[in-house]
């Protein structure tokens, strides 16, 4: 392990709650308003962080365990992936589905804590984040069998590295469908427009954001820190998808991996001030279209 | 030039995927000028000598497929009011999941057609899969402007199956260029008919309210 890795590891995770912020303030620039300061999450976290923590008389173990849990996975998630192009910090053969994995466990958790508390509000939250996540998780399965098929590797670490930047000639639309396809689960697993508004403020229409009404203090800032570190997670696989950087030095692949977050951030906020969100109905829609892309992603390369 | 032609190909498959995924007549319509556009420069890219009569192929092809048609059909919505939301006899989450299907067989089946060598492998199992996804549109919706978008697929279908032959038999394809115009005329006939069926009763509606 060199030097690069942990550094832009902990780069990224330091940014990551920039992130947001871009987004928001690209919407509202494009919406012709001031909108909120691009660190505005880093104050909301400093804040809460210090406040205290109120559990209802409902909730068990299992809603005070959920936000570390989520955290917990999200990071370990992290250690998975080759943030600086070349190898992962902690990788090991099919860790892709360890990824997955991961990410499902947090949402799990999740789930399960909102169902905790008791709040009719809260299960319909928790029952459209597994409806959205029983659709995302085949594209997410597809768009890495792309890259398992494009590279020979079953490791994130090597499948994202070094080969990855082989098999670009051979492959190229392949893993520009993939790349298309994860870049809407990026938008349909954080929660972005068009599958879930991260400014509504309405419970009826909340998805995501409905599941965590309950969490305060400290508990919230971890939610609010493991969801930036999930849309930097997302970035990262989808830059690493669409720009090899394993051809370029590991310091000014880690700096092409922070300025390609901050470009995805934007890229977010543009469509969530160009698009209104989905009709709940129509949110399967757009995932199996994410599933289809990478399908044919798949079959491109089995032929 | 196969890398050119390859991305065009997997364009028309993915304009394939937009018919089958949106719900607005508008967004069908143009989806299939789109998909025209690119069977234009497709014919091109495939044939690189740039022989007046590849070229005029293009050209034509390029303005019947990709502009004429589409502009009728824009002015017919428009016309004759027609909501916009088609109304599909399976959802639309299911004809994509059929569709992807569509394109899986495509490629399994062309591999094992006996066919005559081809510009690139990618040609016939596109030409399946824009065929296969021009039935599912045609067989699967109810409004008539749409069966019309997917009878236009199919005949695109057709069209790049053509394509591959277009040297060898040039006069089949300028039977297709045809083919189209006569695509012209009956969309023409349909559409009218169609809409005199369905929305007469609207219009005899607002001439009594004139008559009020």
């Amino acid at each position: 392990m060199t030097i690069t890795q942990p550094v832009t590891l902990v780069s990224m995770l330091l940014v990551a709650p920039a992130l947001p912020g871009i987004a928001t303030r690209t919407k509202s620039f494009l919406t012709g308003r001031r909108g909120a300061p691009v660190l505005q999450l880093y104050a909301d976290l400093a804040k809460l962080v210090r406040k205290g923590v109120v559990y209802s008389r409902t909730t068990t173990l299992v809603f005070r365990v959920a936000p570390v849990v989520l955290t917990a996975s999200v990071l370990i998630a992290a250690l998975l992936l080759p943030l600086d192009g070349y190898v992962s910090i902690f990788g090991f053969t099919g860790d892709l589905v360890a990824f997955a994995g991961l990410l499902g466990l947090g949402r799990f958790a999740m789930v399960l804590a909102g169902l905790d508390t008791g709040s009719s509000f809260e299960g319909m939250g928790a029952s459209r984040e597994v409806t959205v996540a029983a659709f995302a998780e085949p594209a997410l399965l597809l768009a890495l069998t792309v890259l398992v098929l494009a590279t020979g590797s079953l490791s994130l670490g090597t499948m994202l590295g070094a080969p990855l930047a082989g098999a670009w000639p051979r492959a190229a639309p392949s893993l520009v469908l993939a790349g298309g396809s994860l870049f809407m689960l990026l938008l349909a697993e954080n929660a972005r427009v068009p599958i879930d508004d991260p400014a509504t403020h309405l419970e009826l229409t909340m998805i995501h954001e409905v599941m965590v009404l309950d969490n305060s203090g400290p508990d919230l800032a971890l939610i609010l820190y493991a969801g930036a570190v999930k849309f930097a997670l997302f970035g990262a696989l989808v830059v690493s998808v669409l720009i090899p950087r394993a051809q370029f030095g590991p310091w000014i692949a880690a700096a092409m991996l922070i300025a390609g977050l901050a470009v995805i951030a934007i890229v977010v906020g543009i469509i969530e001030a160009a698009m209104a969100r989905l009709r709940m109905d129509r949110i399967p829609h757009f995932l199996v279209a994410a599933s289809a892309l990478a399908g044919f992603g798949v079959i491109l390369l089995l032929r | 030039m196969t890398d050119l032609s390859d991305l065009l190909l997997l364009l028309v498959v993915l304009t394939d995927f937009w018919v089958l995924g949106t719900t607005r007549l508008s967004s069908t319509i143009r989806a299939a000028a789109l998909q025209g556009a690119i069977l234009a420069a497709l014919s091109v890219a495939l044939h690189p000598g740039f022989s007046p009569h590849i070229l005029g192929l293009g050209v034509g092809t390029l303005i019947v497929k990709a502009f004429v048609l589409p502009a009728f059909l824009h002015r017919a919505i428009r016309e004759a009011s027609v909501r916009r939301e088609v109304e599909p006899v399976i959802g639309f989450t299911a004809s994509l999941c059929v569709g992807a299907i569509a394109v899986a067989l495509s490629f399994a089946v062309s591999q094992r057609l006996p066919l005559p060598e081809s510009q690139t492998a990618l040609l016939v199992p596109v030409a399946l899969a824009t065929v296969i996804v021009g039935l599912i549109v045609l067989t699967t919706r109810n409004k008539a402007l749409t069966q019309v978008v997917g009878y236009l697929i199919l005949e695109n279908g057709i069209y790049v199956f053509g394509l591959s032959q277009a040297e060898r038999v040039p006069f089949l394809v300028e039977l297709g260029v045809l083919l189209d115009v006569f695509v012209g005329v009956f969309i023409m006939g349909i559409v009218v008919f169609h809409i005199n069926r369905e929305f007469d009763s609207l219009s005899s509606a607002r001439l009594t309210e004139l008559r009020d």
